[in-house]
């Protein structure tokens, strides 16, 4: 298990690397000079010069990429173009938003995902089954954006439980915050619940077919323990994916959500340096999330051996 | 007195017929024995016992097991019956255990789940039964998991697990059909200890006579959901009185009449291969350990000539297999055939037309979206061009085997198992090789249609002067179709020669294990019944 997980980190480690210079090198291809960006229109070559070498854009691409990586390894990230605040302070406080309302979301999806495709796979074929997978085909269906249209509407407007919009900050105190989320959050977790309930229900079904099974019946197991003893563990590999690629996707994939709830998450500011050619914020944001989806797979990889004997290996 | 009595059990799935009026008793510490071809209703007869029926099946008749009518009980009731005073074991054991729990807790579960003990007394209880069943606990901790077992190491824990509520009955479902024959004279021995310690009852499900003559003090014959003949073993086993039975015995016994077609010219020549995988690393960087699948392995193959290649799962015999077809890079050593370019995986194309192969699954080796005539003219690939006369050449090949013209039109899941492995062979026809390669071609047959397929496979060696090289793990089968035969254990050829010799006279010690190994009919039992009714 312990040699698993050396070789998996060794292979994180070389998958980060890869990235950053994959990430470094594309964006310096992109077109647009951030220094005449932020000067604007008519500003005087002189000023762009002077202020491309205040920010560092002088250097050779390679002295850049060492200082950027170098700085990043001792949570340096640079300053913003736009902002000019540390990119670190910038992502950090973006973070405190996108990140509880990323686990919100998937604590959600998978609370209520697990019983749901369960109960689907056991009751295969049932009228039960027919309606969960036909809700789960609508929760697929939805936009999400329309979905958190009408949660605030009922909830927030209606029935005035939750605000409209908008996040207090987390020295406002915690519950106050939750509850600033959870409007986002379910909307969030709404189609991600739905997906992950029918990769629930078809893992456990395969699962039902397997040889084992039948042999948990031939031992005195009922269907409802065979299924809980037997079955849940087997079929969990392909649910452990399935998370973890939804941990990736919400964590800056809820750019949509965040404005419909004038949230300021990961997204938003992406979305904004994207516009205003602030590279550097560009360029750590993105890091940033490869870093979190290979941490993420990382994770994932250390579930599945935990669920699979298979995957490790015995005397290592 | 009876422990069970099954009395007119019948058995519809969805509408089709499955079982009709299947009557029997089993006494209490008796073997019963129930044989018969795939599809003959023995393992629907077993779960319809157990109630583990597939959906859409419907039931009449009555299952007694003191007084009580099993089928009269509700799910429940069967719960506590199933691996309490019923355990049961199946074919697969490489998938019957969860592979992502231990042996210890798998064989502790049956204890738990019928409350007869609590975790740590079930623990110890599992301890002992798979110290019964022969899994030492020095090499087998209760902290195993299934992946780490050998096939014949997981029927045992199965067996564990069926017996650890000292069941009255056990059903054993085909329980050796997968194993070695090693294994299989293992288990079986295991068995009839269990029966003769436990007192327990054992329906041994099989399709294997000669298993059942070791085993059972009662048989009953099957046949497309009937018992059509039941009784004594051994008075049964003598007296034949269904035509049915009389086909079995005969198929079984059969040996196709072969006419030596071998010639003295070297067909396929093989030397010194040697052929070693890389195994996972043991450290991080240090050297990683390599399995040597074949060791030295030197054969000639005559034209016209069927040779026998035995040998267990693990001896190497499918890697050598993979590197006679080119399939395989070696790492020393050369095959030729007919002296020409060196068999590699490089080979030209055309080099490939004068061998062909036939596999073992009829099943899973044929493209089902393609009409039979282009599944079997495919080999004409390996030619430098299609022959113009491909329809006809396809006809003609489905005729060499049996089938007729019109079935090339049709689609593979149109024909049975027996049909589909004619349709293998002819297409290694199609391209007139020299040798056709039989890997483990009949061993996935009923008897009847292995019969067929052996008669059929020894009358075109005769009419197109065939080379064959026969791979099996069935020791009667090779016997009966090759003229000689290697046997293989451990990556090395341990013993070969004339095959009446080899099995005459055994040299190696291996060869003499295989052969003790393999269940036997008693010969007195076989001789023509004397008062057979005629049919």
């Amino acid at each position: 298990m312990l040699r698993f997980a050396l070789q998996r980190l060794f292979s994180l480690a070389i998958s980060l690397v890869v990235a950053s210079l994959v990430i470094f090198f594309v964006i310096e291809v992109i077109p647009g000079d951030p220094a005449a960006y932020m000067l604007g229109m008519n500003a005087q070559p002189e000023t762009v010069a002077a202020l491309r070498r205040e920010l560092g854009l002088d250097a050779g691409p390679f002295a850049r990429y060492l200082a950027w990586v170098g700085g990043m390894l001792v949570g340096d990230f640079g300053t913003s173009y736009t902002y000019r605040v540390p990119v670190s302070e910038l992502v950090l406080a973006r973070l405190g938003v996108s990140l509880p309302l990323t686990l919100y979301a998937l604590l959600l999806s998978t609370a209520i995902a697990f019983p749901v495709g369960l109960i689907a796979a056991a009751r295969r074929g049932s009228g039960l089954d027919a309606g969960i997978m036909g809700a789960t085909q609508l929760g697929i269906a939805i936009p999400n954006f329309w979905f958190a249209m009408l949660l605030v509407l009922v909830f927030a407007i209606s029935l005035q439980w939750f605000s409209a919009g908008g996040f207090p900050g987390w020295d406002k105190g915690f519950w106050i915050n939750i509850k600033a989320l959870t409007l986002p959050a379910v909307a969030l977790a709404l189609p991600q619940a739905s997906i992950l309930a029918r990769v629930m229900r078809s893992a456990v079904i395969e699962t039902l077919g397997q040889d084992y099974i039948r042999t948990a019946r031939a031992k005195g197991l009922s269907q409802r323990q065979s299924v809980l003893r037997h079955a849940l563990r087997n079929a969990l590999i392909p649910v452990l994916t399935i998370i973890g690629l939804q941990f990736s996707f919400l964590l800056a994939g809820a750019i949509i959500i965040e404005n419909v709830f004038f949230l300021p998450g990961l997204g938003r500011l992406i979305f904004q340096a994207i516009t205003q050619r602030d590279l550097i914020v560009v360029e750590s944001v993105v890091m940033l999330l490869v870093f979190a989806v290979i941490l993420v797979t990382f994770l994932v990889d250390m579930a599945y051996a935990a669920a699979d004997p298979r995957l490790r290996r015995r005397g290592a | 007195m009876s422990l069970i009595r099954v009395e007119n059990l019948s058995l519809d799935i969805h509408g089709t017929p499955i079982l009709r009026d299947v009557s029997f008793d089993i006494a209490p510490g008796r073997v019963f024995g129930l044989v018969g071809e795939s599809g003959s209703g023995k393992s629907m007869t077993s779960l319809a016992l157990m109630k583990l029926l597939p959906d859409g099946a419907t039931r009449a008749g009555r299952a007694l097991m003191d007084g009580r009518d099993l089928f009269g009980l509700d799910e429940g009731a069967m719960c506590g019956l199933r691996g309490n005073e019923i355990g049961m074991i199946f074919q697969e054991p490489m998938t019957a255990l969860n592979p992502v729990r231990t042996i210890g807790d798998q064989v502790a579960e049956t204890l738990v789940i019928h409350g007869a003990a609590r975790r740590a007394e079930a623990l110890e209880i599992a301890r002992a039964k798979l110290d019964r069943v022969g899994l030492d606990g020095a090499r087998f901790p209760l902290d195993r998991y299934p992946h780490e077992l050998s096939g014949g190491q997981r029927q045992r824990v199965c067996i564990a697990m069926a017996i650890a509520l000292r069941p009255r009955l056990l059903i054993a479902d085909e329980p050796t059909t997968a194993l070695d024959v090693t294994t299989q004279a293992q288990i079986l021995d295991l068995l009839r200890g269990l029966v003769a310690e436990e007192g327990m009852s054992l329906l041994l499900i099989t399709h294997d006579l000669a298993v059942v003559a070791g085993l059972a003090d009662h048989v009953a014959v099957m046949q497309s959901g009937r018992i059509v003949e039941q009784g004594p073993t051994e008075a049964l086993f003598r007296r034949r009185a269904h035509p049915y039975t009389r086909a079995l015995f005969a198929a079984s016994a059969h040996r196709p009449a072969r006419v030596p077609t071998a010639r003295p010219d070297t067909l396929l020549e093989v030397a010194g291969l040697r052929r070693s995988y890389a195994l996972p690393r043991r450290t991080l960087f240090g050297p990683a350990p390599r399995m040597e699948a074949v060791r030295g392995v030197s054969f000639a193959l005559h034209k016209g000539e069927s040779l026998g290649l035995v040998g267990e799962s693990g001896c190497g015999k499918s890697t050598l297999t993979r590197a006679i077809l080119g399939l395989e890079a070696v790492q020393a050593g050369h095959i030729r055939l007919q002296g020409q370019t060196p068999i590699s995986p490089k080979m030209p194309k055309p080099a490939r037309a004068a061998m062909q192969v036939v596999f073992q699954d009829p099943y899973g080796s044929f493209n089902p979206r393609w009409p039979v005539a282009r599944l079997v003219a495919e080999p004409f690939h390996l030619l430098p061009e299609w022959p113009k006369d491909a329809r006809a050449r396809v006809e003609q090949a489905l005729c060499d085997v049996g089938l007729t013209a019109p079935d090339a039109d049709k689609y593979i899941h149109e024909f049975s198992g027996g049909q589909r492995q004619r349709i293998a062979i002819a297409r290694a026809l199609i391209n007139r090789p020299d040798l056709i390669v039989l890997d483990e071609a009949v061993s996935a047959l009923d008897v009847r249609v292995r019969a067929q397929i052996l008669d059929l496979l020894a009358r075109l060696q005769e009419s197109h002067g065939l080379g064959y090289l026969f791979i099996s793990h069935d020791l009667h089968v090779v016997r009966a179709i090759t003229d000689r035969v290697m046997v293989m254990r451990a990556g090395e050829i341990v013993e070969h020669g004339p095959t009446e010799a080899v099995f005459a006279d055994p040299a190696h010690p291996y060869t003499r294990e295989l052969i003790a190994a393999t269940p036997v009919i008693p010969p007195a039992w076989m001789e023509e019944p004397r008062n057979a009714p005629v049919v």
